[in-house]
């Protein structure tokens, strides 16, 4: 089962995993400011995951580990 | 065993740096320290040692930068122009505690100035000479076996105080040829836990750095330094002295100039006045209680030098200016002669000054 | 299983570099070869002046930081000392192609074993965005505020041209880190420029086409979009050296 984690507080908000990711399902979280200040990027729906790690290859922060 | 050879002064600097265990030379071919280049070009690659022609003066300082932050003795030579250009490689390697060692053949200037001797980089060898609040070690050679035998010193302190050592010469030194005895292969291995070795996956990552930008941090690097710096200037200082018992004039002057100096002490002896030379080997630190001993009994002081006066300076801080230090000098490439000095002794003898 | 994680030569702690600067990226792809090869431990890294001069704090292995420019006269003297250790350099444009050229150019031309990754994005970062030796013409910055008059200041300098030029260096490529695929082609690249190394091959210089959205003015992704316009068109990307394959030079 594809899994993605977030460590949201490493996140600057940049947003490049959201553009890189096939199944639009990262966004960056508008509710939430995280201990730099920025809204952190989530995942929206697990279960659409194909753990292409495609969000980790673009995140400039190490912020993303994907499992399968 | 040691033999006495006959060597011009930039190869005995060279063969004593081989022989201090220095494996690595960095240069860039300026006059008048040519030989110290070519003799390392020709010796290093016999012994499995590396000599490299940088691309520039600056190339060069950096690539002992980068010896020196893997533990290992390595050194650069230059002379007055080529040692302004590794000014900035030298407040690193001072910056990040690195022992090196630079030397620096005087000719005059300032500009490109001319090829002939001078002394006149003093103010940039003793008060640091780049950016920032640092020492240099500076000892200066009065004889090509002092080339040789300060070469191995240099090594030694500067490993010992992880700071960069300067030898501080000139271009009659650097040419001129006399017996010496080459000191003994040294075997000496010196602790260096900061060196960058690799981590081996066995300990954290050793950083050589000068970079810090919390402010209280940087400062304290600097005040550790200069305790440093203090323990160096109890323990390190060397000098001549000649004649100076009951010398009411002192000389005072180093390199070549000291060689000078002391035909014209011996000649104002023979005149009836009591002339003494006080012969600074390291110039940072500077012999400052030699000189203030000496107030005590000399009536006046002669800074002799190649050059407008640089270390007269020096020389008025440690006698606090409790007695007049007059300059005899010549700059550009030109030597004082003998008589010369001794005219500036008469002078001060005779209540001159 | 994890497919993908944090590589352990990049240290645990939190990059300083702006929001969605492509820095991060290459330190991890960097990090990334280092692992796979199983140099950490021998691996020594030179960092640069400018955004990445605190590398050594990002890095595992053991690390110098060099005077503005100097990292590969600093990079030959180590490789010199411990010829077994594998040594590179991180700088960036200002760094390598303007203060530092004349060291490029000369590690580069004596073929020395080492490995350079230089980040071209066009731009001083670390001061605040002047113009940099590779600034595209007309490109607005601090110190080109009318835009890069090439008549003043100069055609943008092309570094893996400049080098391919040379009989000395080994392997010469261009990458960008401006979308997955490139990413992926560019992590093959600064992996083998390390392999080059640990082969004893010689001279490797990545040059990685980056971005740097705060001092260009754009979003993260604009700034990537950019990089794909206006950097790629004026740097194109591909191999321009390679002394290492059986095929020879290109």
């Amino acid at each position: 089962m594809p899994k993605v984690s977030f460590k949201e507080d490493l996140c600057k908000g940049c947003g490049l995993c959201v553009n890189a990711c096939p199944k639009q399902i990262i966004e960056l979280k508008k509710d939430v400011i995280n201990k730099k200040g920025h809204s952190p990027a989530g995942i929206t729906d697990q279960s659409k995951c194909i753990a292409c790690a495609f969000c980790a290859t673009m995140c400039p922060d190490c912020v993303i580990t994907v499992e399968k | 065993m040691s033999e006495k050879v006959l060597m011009k002064g930039n190869e005995a600097i060279a063969e004593a740096a081989i022989r201090a265990g220095c494996r690595h030379y960095f240069g860039y071919p300026i006059t008048p320290q040519t030989e110290l280049a070519a003799y390392m070009a020709k010796r290093m690659p016999k012994i499995g040692g590396c000599f490299l022609q940088a691309e520039s003066e600056i190339a060069a300082i950096n690539m002992v930068y980068g010896v020196s932050s893997t533990g290992k003795r390595v050194m650069t030579s230059s002379s007055s122009p080529g040692v302004s250009l590794k000014q900035e490689g030298i407040s690193y390697i001072a910056g990040a505690d690195l022992p090196a060692l630079i030397v620096n053949v005087q000719r005059g200037g300032p500009g490109l100035g001319g090829i002939q001797p001078s002394q006149s980089d003093y103010f940039q060898a003793t008060k640091g000479g780049g950016h920032g609040d640092y020492h240099l070690i500076v000892l200066a050679p009065a004889s090509v076996q002092e080339m040789a035998d300060l070469t191995a010193k240099c090594f030694e302190l500067a490993d010992k105080y992880r700071m960069p050592s300067m030898l501080l010469a000139d271009g009659t030194m650097g040419q001129m040829m006399e017996p010496v005895l080459l000191p003994e292969e040294s075997d000496v291995t010196v602790e260096k836990p900061w060196a960058l070795t690799g981590t081996k996956m066995q300990r954290e990552h050793n950083i050589v750095n000068s970079l810090y930008l919390k402010p209280e941090e940087l400062e304290k690097t600097n005040f550790d330094r200069y305790e440093r710096y203090k323990q160096v200037e109890e323990n390190e200082v060397m000098y001549e002295e000649f004649m100076m018992d009951d010398a009411e004039v002192c000389v005072v002057a180093f390199g070549i100039a000291a060689r000078v100096s002391k035909n014209a002490v011996v000649e104002a002896r023979k005149q009836g006045i009591k002339a003494g030379l006080l012969r600074p080997i390291t110039l940072w630190p500077f012999p400052t209680q030699a000189v203030k001993k000496a107030a005590e009994h000399c009536k006046a002081f002669v800074s002799v030098e190649l050059s407008m006066g640089q270390m007269i300076e020096d020389i008025k801080l440690a006698s606090d200016c409790q007695r007049p230090v007059v300059l005899c000098n010549r700059a550009g490439g030109m030597i004082p002669s003998p008589e010369q000095v001794l005219e500036s002794v008469k002078n001060v003898a005779g209540g001159k000054a | 299983m994890v497919v993908f994680e944090k590589p352990h030569a990049l240290c645990d702690v939190p990059l300083h570099y702006c929001p969605g600067c492509t820095h991060g990226i290459v330190h991890r792809l960097v990090a990334e070869a280092i692992d796979e090869l199983g140099i950490e431990g021998t691996a020594i890294g030179v960092a640069p002046v400018g955004c990445a001069v605190m590398a050594y704090d990002y890095f595992n292995c053991d690390m110098v930081e060099a005077a503005h420019g100097r990292a590969p006269a600093v990079a030959t003297g180590i490789k010199r000392a411990l010829p077994e250790n594998i040594v590179f350099t991180y700088q960036g444009d200002g760094d390598l192609a303007s203060i530092g050229m004349a060291e490029t150019v000369h590690a580069a031309t004596r073929n020395e074993n080492i490995t350079i990754i230089f980040i071209n994005n066009a731009i001083y970062g670390m001061t605040g965005g002047q113009m940099a030796p590779t600034s595209l013409p007309g490109q607005v910055t601090q110190t080109s505020p009318y835009g890069r008059d090439v008549t003043t200041a100069g055609f943008p300098i092309k570094v893996s041209e400049l080098l391919a030029a040379l009989d000395g260096p080994s392997y010469i490529q261009r990458v960008a880190v401006n979308n997955v695929k490139n990413v992926k082609q560019a992590k093959k690249a600064i992996k083998k420029a390390f392999e080059n190394q640990v082969q004893g091959k010689g001279f490797s210089l990545i040059e990685v086409v980056s971005s740097c959205p705060t001092n260009w003015g754009m979003t993260p992704q604009q700034a990537l979009d950019w990089v794909e316009e206006k950097m790629i068109p004026y740097y194109p990307l591909g191999v321009y050296k390679d002394k290492t394959s059986e095929e020879g030079e290109k």
